[in-house]
């Protein structure tokens, strides 16, 4: 019992501080390419500025409306939290501080990152606005389309490492010498970094969200603690999909040449600093590029990546059975 | 009496009560998401009987999918708040009542006929077993089920595109 509550408690931990790295990553990472004053110079240089701005949130009222449906308006932000929480059970940050070495690591990843859909859609619903309403359509649309993608470039994957254990896919990575996405994953790496990109709901797919169009999209009604869970999610599950695409194509904790005897010490860091290397990848993107239009994102997900992510299958099974 | 025995039932005493909302609400969308918390419960009692496929079959496909299309598909057509009363249906209740109690004893009568307190012990995985079983004895009909699956979609298409060059109208 004390082991599964320890367990409860490292997600938690890892999870938010993850969220909260990130979220600083972001500020920071905007206030640099934009030349935003407040988070570089305001409080120890920018870094309280998360802190500050959840403390904002748990100040502010919780306003719910009265026109909504209040139960399903209430617990929509739960959904979406407890499908990023539950995602990251599965990420190895060493071969054992992992919540969880399922042998169906990657499957449950990807069954339970399709939960967070349902807690955008019913909050894009109950909200009883038509920005709302709107933005939640956008949202299924999009999450459904990308969701596709993403599950068919992680097949290349456990084609090559013949496993589904995220445990097993990094140590097959270590006996090969050379990360999958050096070792002929490269294309299943862009398909699973865009669907992913997708997945978060950021800039160029913040279709959903849209703050010039939609006001918020699903958020609009939401403010206080709700929203903050909302918005914290969102972080945490941009670290948790970049975490999960760096155990799954970069070689996870591990890196070419360094002993794995001592991979226990240096495994978390060297996980932590891939994962934040595509953070900042994505940070760049999303300061730096504008939004794309519907028809354009249902072009990509439809005539591009999934076509693209059958080849990648395709070529990966004929590889594997032919060398 | 076991801790795991007492959650099992706890989990069933959820499933049940669930599952009687899913079809006794007249809020569509309540329905919805009392069928979500259904098939995670079915999902959890699929993992305490060790088929790990399933439970997550079940939520990646009926959660993730099936569920997000109704939704989906209810906020396009069926977009106000609130109980609809075209979903209290009194006309059927005595058909309805005797179709699912015969379905329940059926099944009861079945399950407990043929494991009766029989224990099946699975070691090792299940999931590796049935990916074997399914691509060595039972291809043909799991290639089967894919044409089904692919005449469906073309079907679906069909219908739903209303390209003058693709569908003859005459037809139709």
């Amino acid at each position: 019992m004390t082991e599964v509550l320890i367990k409860v408690g490292f997600l938690a931990i890892v999870a938010l501080n993850g969220a909260i790295i990130f979220t600083i990553m972001d500020v920071k990472g905007a206030s640099w390419m934009q030349r935003r004053p407040g988070p570089l110079h305001v409080g120890l240089r920018g870094f309280i500025f998360p802190l500050a701005e959840i403390l904002k949130f748990v100040q502010k009222e919780d306003i719910i409306p009265t026109e909504v449906d209040r139960p399903v308006f209430k617990w929509a932000p739960a959904y979406v939290m407890v499908s990023c929480v539950a995602l990251f059970a599965v990420v190895p940050m060493s071969p054992t501080l992992v919540v969880a070495d399922l042998e169906l690591g990657v499957f449950f990843a990807l069954a339970i990152s399709s939960l967070g859909t349902i807690g955008v859609l019913t909050a894009g619903w109950s909200s009883a606005n038509k920005y709302s309403l709107m933005g939640g359509l956008r949202a299924a649309g999009q999450l459904i389309a990308y969701e596709l993608p993403l599950i068919l470039a992680v097949v290349g994957v456990v084609i090559q490492a013949e496993t589904m254990s995220l445990v097993g896919i990094v140590e097959k990575q270590i006996e090969w010498g050379v990360p999958f996405v050096v070792g002929g994953q490269i294309v299943g790496f862009l398909i699973f970094m865009v669907a992913a990109t997708a997945e978060m709901m950021r800039v160029p797919f913040d279709m959903p969200i849209g703050e010039s169009e939609l006001t918020m999209g699903f958020m609009t009604e939401y403010s206080g603690i709700r929203f903050l869970i909302f918005y914290i999610s969102e972080y945490m599950n941009m670290f948790i999909l970049c975490a999960i695409a760096s155990t799954l194509f970069l070689g996870g904790y591990h890196v070419p040449l360094l002993p794995t005897e001592w991979v226990n010490f240096y495994g978390p860091i060297v996980l932590l600093t891939k994962t934040a290397i595509l953070g900042f990848i994505l940070v760049a993107v999303r300061w730096s590029q504008p939004r794309f239009r519907e028809d354009q994102l249902q072009n990509l997900a439809w005539k591009i990546l999934i076509p693209a992510s059958l080849v990648n299958i395709l070529v990966t099974a004929i590889m594997k059975v032919g060398f | 009496m076991e801790i795991f025995e007492v959650v099992v039932y706890f989990i069933l005493l959820a499933l049940l009560s669930t599952s009687i909302r899913v079809v006794t609400t007249s809020n569509v969308i309540h329905a919805a998401i009392s069928l979500v918390f259904t098939l995670a419960l079915t999902a959890i009692l699929f993992l305490m009987l060790s088929a790990e496929f399933v439970a997550l079959v079940l939520i990646l496909v009926y959660i993730g999918a099936v569920i997000v299309l109704f939704l989906f598909g209810i906020m396009i057509t069926r977009a106000p708040l609130g109980k609809n009363a075209e979903l209290d249906n009194d006309k059927n209740k005595k058909l309805g009542a005797l179709i699912s109690g015969s379905i329940f004893f059926l099944f009861s009568y079945i399950l407990i006929n043929g494991f009766d307190g029989e224990v099946v012990v699975l070691s090792g995985s299940s999931t590796e077993l049935l990916g074997e079983i399914l691509l060595s004895r039972f291809v043909f009909p799991f290639e089967l089920v894919s044409f089904v699956l692919l005449a469906a979609l073309i079907g679906g298409i069909t219908l739903a595109r209303k390209d003058e060059a693709l569908v003859d109208k005459d037809q139709i």
